[in-house]
């Protein structure tokens, strides 16, 4: 089980402990099928470890009963698991081709000189890794760059280095469309499927996501009928008969999961 | 033709945005939220899935297949459960539309969702959301926990004797599990990889059993589809496309952002509510939906931007985002970087794509230093010709379409790599967002 293998290429230093394993188990339960969880679990491995370490692989394999080539196979697939240490803010700078043009390329470069690391390094001090990163969706914003995987929007070389200062000095910083920005592992916990209770944090999106709508508002333009007024005439809450008995879908689907250890709140 | 009778901005996904808090429930069911599930929750599923047959919804993913015909494939007769996974795992360069809208208001996918499963008869959904998100996946969390918390998700759904599971998943960074059977895998826990097809999702999914994969924005559709008919839904847009849709603006464009049109606007028209392309330059060439679409140029302001209508044009819909360069850009640095971008994610499965890829960036890098050979175009289209269509999925495809459509309308830029860097052709910094009016390097 978990604390009886050791692995030859342990750190010896593993954080992964039966808190861990009991919400890596905890994971799995929420799925019909427990590999399911094995993303989230890998999240919440480089949550509790600052990386994917050979214990938290093992720890992963022995919950689901799988080897731990098996899981490796999946940790080494996706670039958000990283088999280095992290530190403290992941910073992302878009280096895809509309980023790039946009100034991504010039962003990317100026900061690797100013923290006198390259792509996927970490500062000295551990506080930064700087990563070239893929489009991750905010193309109205760009440049765009991510802290922790929250949006940092229309950047230029000067607003990155003193964004990276900032971090570095251990300043508050808000995404402009996000949280406050939390460590990098306290984000993977999120991703492993433990809210923050962060949510309300941030605005509900910027200038460019609100500015068709604005232009719509301002020109009187709606959906047909208004349609979008009609959203809003029936009463809120009334009491609502279920669906007739004959359409309901079956439960007999629900005994199919065999395997199934869902949880039931 | 553009759109007749309606306006040329419908928000109807968007009409909450500007809402107080618009991501939280209370808010959400102020503006109307949940009385389209509540009404669903009235009809037969039968009945909804044809309401949405009957309003033409097309799959917002980039495919354009119709979803209520999506929906009618699962075999209800297979004992197995059912599933309904949505695909969040918004990747596609250029494309921006599900992530704004999930942030700001989340319960307009989770009604969806929820309704959507009722209509195929599921009992787990699961949204795949990348996870390089941070902030949105938050906002689905808590907005899950919110309707499961007033009984719109969990056992019997508002006392319908109807038990469904919701389950937010984050994704690991993974352009290629956004192909639907890629995004099965990794929801399975492998590595995404697609699967070959037949069977189709519908039939073997999720686990084996029958499993509607659908993007955000379809889903999100679906509740506006309820609450005001099929008729209605279909009044806006063309003839086969029909609805509306958000359109995302990026790049050199004075306004870039979320428009929300009918199907079948054009670029002229958006480009005009969006202030132009930036000011004292001109439009050079776009994307009509992400970068594996074939590129565009002024030749095609005034299509149609519907199915049918990009795909005249040579191109396709795909995710409708429109990346606008203007004369400052390089296109050979362009489909440089692009090309970069599918290499590095093609997830290895297939030779031609693994390796084809890998042969297009040693091309395209020496054209982009100035360095290329006498024959490199020829071997561009060659290598191009010989990957598209090869390949279990379509991201191989989409790495093609850059490069075929660039040399087709401008083929000079790659002859002028024979000898000429493309920084010096075009100097990098004229291009960026900071660049001062009349910038030179």
């Amino acid at each position: 089980m978990a604390e009886s293998t050791v692995s030859p290429y342990s750190t010896g230093d593993s954080a992964v402990t039966e808190q861990t394993i009991a919400e890596m188990r905890e994971l799995a339960a929420r799925y019909p099928v427990g590999r399911s969880a094995l993303l989230p679990m890998l999240h919440l491995v480089q949550s509790v470890e600052g990386r994917i370490t050979p214990e938290g692989i093992e720890a992963c394999a022995d919950v689901l009963g799988l080897t731990g080539a098996e899981v490796s196979a999946v940790a080494t697939f996706y670039t958000m698991y990283k088999r280095r240490p992290v530190g403290d803010y992941h910073v992302g700078v878009c280096t895809n081709t509309l980023c790039a043009i946009m100034g991504g390329d010039l962003i990317f470069s100026r900061l690797k000189e100013h923290l006198d690391v390259g792509n996927d390094e970490t500062t000295e001090d551990g506080k930064i890794t700087l990563e070239h990163i893929e489009c991750n969706a905010a193309c109205d914003y760009a440049p765009v760059m991510m802290v922790n995987w929250e949006f940092f929007d229309d950047m230029t070389p000067e607003s990155a280095t003193a964004l990276v200062d900032d971090l570095r000095e251990g300043h508050e910083v808000k995404s402009p469309r996000g949280a406050t920005v939390c460590t990098w592992r306290e984000a993977e916990r999120v991703l492993a499927g433990y809210p923050d209770g962060r949510a309300d944090e941030g605005p509900a999106g910027g200038a460019a996501t609100m500015v068709g709508l604005q232009i719509a508002r301002e020109r009187g333009w709606t959906a047909p009928n208004g349609a979008n007024g009609s959203r809003k005439t029936a009463p809120a809450t009334e009491p609502v008969p279920g669906p007739r008995p004959e359409d309901q879908p079956g439960k007999e689907s629900q005994a199919v999961h065999a395997d199934d250890e869902r949880k039931e709140s | 033709m553009a759109p007749q009778g309606t306006d040329t901005l419908t928000p109807v996904l968007s009409d909450n945005w500007d809402a107080d808090q618009p991501w939280r429930l209370d808010s959400y069911e102020e503006g109307g939220g949940y009385l389209a599930l509540r009404k669903a929750l009235r009809m037969a599923p039968d009945q909804i899935v044809t309401q949405v047959k009957d309003s033409g919804l097309r799959g917002r993913g980039g495919a354009g297949f119709p979803t209520g015909m999506k929906w009618s494939f699962i075999p209800q007769d297979n004992p197995k459960p059912k599933y309904l996974v949505v695909n969040a795992d918004e990747s596609e360069p250029g494309t921006c539309k599900d992530i704004p809208l999930m942030l700001a208001s989340p319960h307009t996918l989770v009604e969806g969702v929820i309704i959507s499963s009722y209509a195929i008869r599921a009992s787990v959904a699961f949204i795949y959301v990348r996870g390089e998100v941070l902030h949105v996946i938050r906002r689905l969390q808590q907005a899950v926990a919110e309707a499961r918390e007033r009984g719109f998700i969990g056992t019997n759904v508002l006392g319908s004797g109807w038990d469904l599971d919701v389950v937010v998943h984050a994704g690991a960074g993974a352009y290629i599990c956004g192909e639907e059977t890629a995004l099965l895998d990794s929801l399975e826990g492998r590595r995404g990889q697609p699967r070959l097809r037949p069977p189709f999702p519908a039939v073997a999914g999720l686990y084996g059993c029958p499993t509607v994969i659908n993007n955000v924005e379809s889903i999100a559709s679906v509740p506006s589809i309820i609450d005001n008919g099929a008729d209605w839904f279909a009044s806006m847009g063309t003839e086969k496309s029909k609805g509306m849709t958000l359109y995302s603006l990026s790049g050199h464009v004075t306004r870039p952002g979320q428009y929300e049109a009918p199907l079948g606007i054009t670029l002229r028209e958006l480009l005009d509510l969006a202030g132009g392309v930036r000011e004292g330059h001109q439009l050079k060439f776009w994307t009509p939906g992400g970068s594996s679409t074939p590129l565009l140029t002024d030749e095609h302001l005034d299509i149609p931007l519907d199915y049918e209508g990009v795909a005249g044009a040579g191109s396709m819909l795909g995710t409708k985002a429109l990346q606008v360069f203007d004369e400052t850009t390089s296109v050979v640095r362009a489909v440089l970087r692009w090309t970069e971008f599918y290499k590095h994610e093609s997830c290895g499965k297939c030779t031609p794509c693994r390796e084809g890829t890998w042969w297009l960036v040693q091309i395209l890098e020496r054209l982009a230093a100035g360095k290329g050979r006498e024959g490199d175009i020829e071997t561009l289209l060659d290598l191009s010709d010989n990957i598209f269509g090869r390949s279990f999925c379509a991201l191989a495809d989409g790495a093609t379409a850059p490069i075929t459509s660039a040399i087709q309308y401008f083929r000079d830029e790659f002859e002028a790599g024979m000898h000429t860097p493309a920084h010096e052709l075009f100097p990098p910094e004229a291009s960026t967002l900071f660049a001062t009016a009349g910038a030179n390097a």
